[in-house]
């Protein structure tokens, strides 16, 4: 299945970044349908439109994810993958770390 | 007959059960014992840290910390005992892990760990501990160790997750590489503000020895280009695979801008100290002392006090006269109207003023700001308690808890 028949995908939140999402670390999501394939970059604004619960700037600034987010996919780097061009494909587990500074 | 030219019979006694590890072997332990490891922070990372390391037989130890042992550090930070507190983190510290190990050496740095000194300290140890506890710590130790070809075993928790990485150690990616710009000051949180269960960063300061003493015997299967994520809210280790060194990186890359130390607080926006960071948003005039407000409770004057902290902590202590409307409800467009009509009913109808209250006096300042547009055409006169609770105790009632 590709982004022209919608996609399921797992989002996960951790290191304090659920907080923007209601506290929810994991969230089943579907896509829907698409004539232009699901990126990480539309994936962004997607989550921003429909999962973000407040303050967008802790999340999204210049159109990519805030300094200090690092995002995974199906458990690798984004960076290995294309980072915001990288095609979503179905059942990816996509996952927004905020990095923790405390000790 | 002597076992081994540099193990002693002592070593080969103490060690044994370590030494017959095949990992480890007698050619391990040796190494052990002539390495040092620099471990940067003695607090709830640095702490369990050290203890493994010098149970492990690591020669020589550095440790750094600028603080002195609060009483809130002791859930977490086990090398500290109760009659540590007031004591130097170094000097507690040390004493602990020498009376663990009387043939350990270990250095004592009481001091901050700035562009000025880090790289005279981290070039006379082997391997580096990043146990501190703020991002500037973090960026100045990455690029120390990238200048002076040190591994660096890096961890960090907070309330109840967990996280580490060894950066700068084979051909994995440094700090920079993952992180090429530091995050805004705002979105970063902290042990004394967000807290943290003590045994989380137990967890991750153990694997942190673990890692550096892998690093030593020189062994495979480090988390280099790696990241371990531990959740143990639901009891999860998770490990992901990062990035190779960029070979575009500012520190580590092929070109390099950073070739010397930089100035961490200017670049991070933050300070290492991530106490009382005191802001003031406000004019003098829309801002009371304790003191005033407590001559107000006591003349019975009308008000309405708002306590902004959250659920949790007003669980811990309040005063009295005090309602709990924490900061981040008001933040929440969505209860706008539900504060609006609380406090126009508690006001009754806007003629008795308001007083936001908080741990410190920061979040009381941008509550004021927030109900101030909350509730603007209304006419109410809103302040906030200067120094918030910890100066109600200071100055008022010694008997109110302080954390």
């Amino acid at each position: 299945m590709t982004g022209k028949d919608g996609l399921n995908l797992l989002i996960e939140f951790s290191g304090g970044a659920e907080l923007l999402f209601n506290k929810i670390k994991k969230h089943n999501v579907s896509l829907p349908k698409s004539e232009i394939p699901w990126t990480i970059e539309k994936l962004l604004v997607w989550i921003k439109d429909n999962l973000l619960a407040e303050k967008p700037e802790m999340f999204i600034q210049d159109d990519s994810v805030r300094p200090g987010i690092l995002v995974l996919v199906n458990d690798s780097d984004w960076e290995l993958l294309g980072q915001l061009e990288y095609e979503l494909q179905n059942n990816d587990n996509v996952m927004f770390i905020s990095t923790l500074h405390g000790g | 007959m002597q076992a081994n030219r540099n193990l002693t019979n002592k070593d080969i006694a103490r060690y044994s059960r370590q030494i017959i590890v095949p990992n480890v072997g007698v050619g391990g332990q040796c190494k052990l014992k002539q390495s040092s490891v620099l471990i940067v922070g003695a607090g709830g990372l640095g702490c369990p840290a050290s203890l493994y390391l010098v149970g492990a037989g690591i020669g020589r130890i550095g440790i750094v910390d600028y603080d002195i042992v609060e009483e809130n550090n002791l859930h977490r930070q086990l090398l500290h005992s109760e009659k540590s507190v007031g004591e130097k983190k170094v000097k507690s510290a040390a004493d602990a892990l020498k009376r663990l190990n009387e043939d350990l050496q270990v250095d004592e740095y009481y001091f901050s760990l700035d562009s000025s000194n880090a790289l005279d300290v981290v070039r006379k140890y082997d391997v580096v501990i990043d146990a501190s506890d703020n991002v500037a710590t973090r960026y100045l130790l990455n690029d120390a160790c990238v200048l002076s070809g040190k591994p660096l075993v890096s961890g960090s928790a907070l309330q109840m997750e967990g996280q580490l990485t060894v950066y700068n150690h084979n051909g994995g990616p440094c700090y920079r590489c993952l992180y090429p710009k530091p995050p805004p000051p705002e979105t970063v949180s902290n042990c004394s503000d967000a807290g943290v269960l003590g045994a989380v960063p137990g967890v991750i300061g153990v694997l942190q020895a673990l890692e550096a003493i892998k690093v030593l015997l020189g062994q495979s299967g480090t988390l280099d280009s790696r990241l371990l994520l531990f959740d143990a809210s639901e009891s999860v280790f998770r490990n992901v695979k990062l990035r190779k060194k960029n070979a575009n990186c500012s520190v580590c890359g092929e070109n390099p801008t950073i070739t010397q130390l930089i100035d961490y607080v200017q670049f991070c926006g933050s300070s290492p100290n991530d106490k009382d960071k005191g802001i003031t948003l406000l004019d003098d005039k829309d801002r009371i002392s304790a003191i005033e407000l407590a001559k107000k409770i006591e003349s019975d004057e009308k008000l309405l006090l708002i306590d902004v902290r959250m659920e949790n902590e007003f669980e811990i202590c309040a005063l009295p006269q005090s309602v709990n409307i924490p900061i981040t409800k008001m933040e929440k467009p969505c209860h706008v109207d539900e504060i609006k009509e609380e406090i126009k009913s508690k006001t009754e109808n806007h003629n008795i003023p308001v007083f936001t209250i908080c741990r410190r006096g920061n979040d009381s300042q941008k509550a004021v700001k927030l109900l101030q547009t909350i509730c603007k055409d209304l006419g109410v006169e809103i302040k906030d308690i200067k120094g918030g609770l910890h100066d109600w105790t200071r100055t008022v009632d010694s008997n109110f808890p302080i954390y």
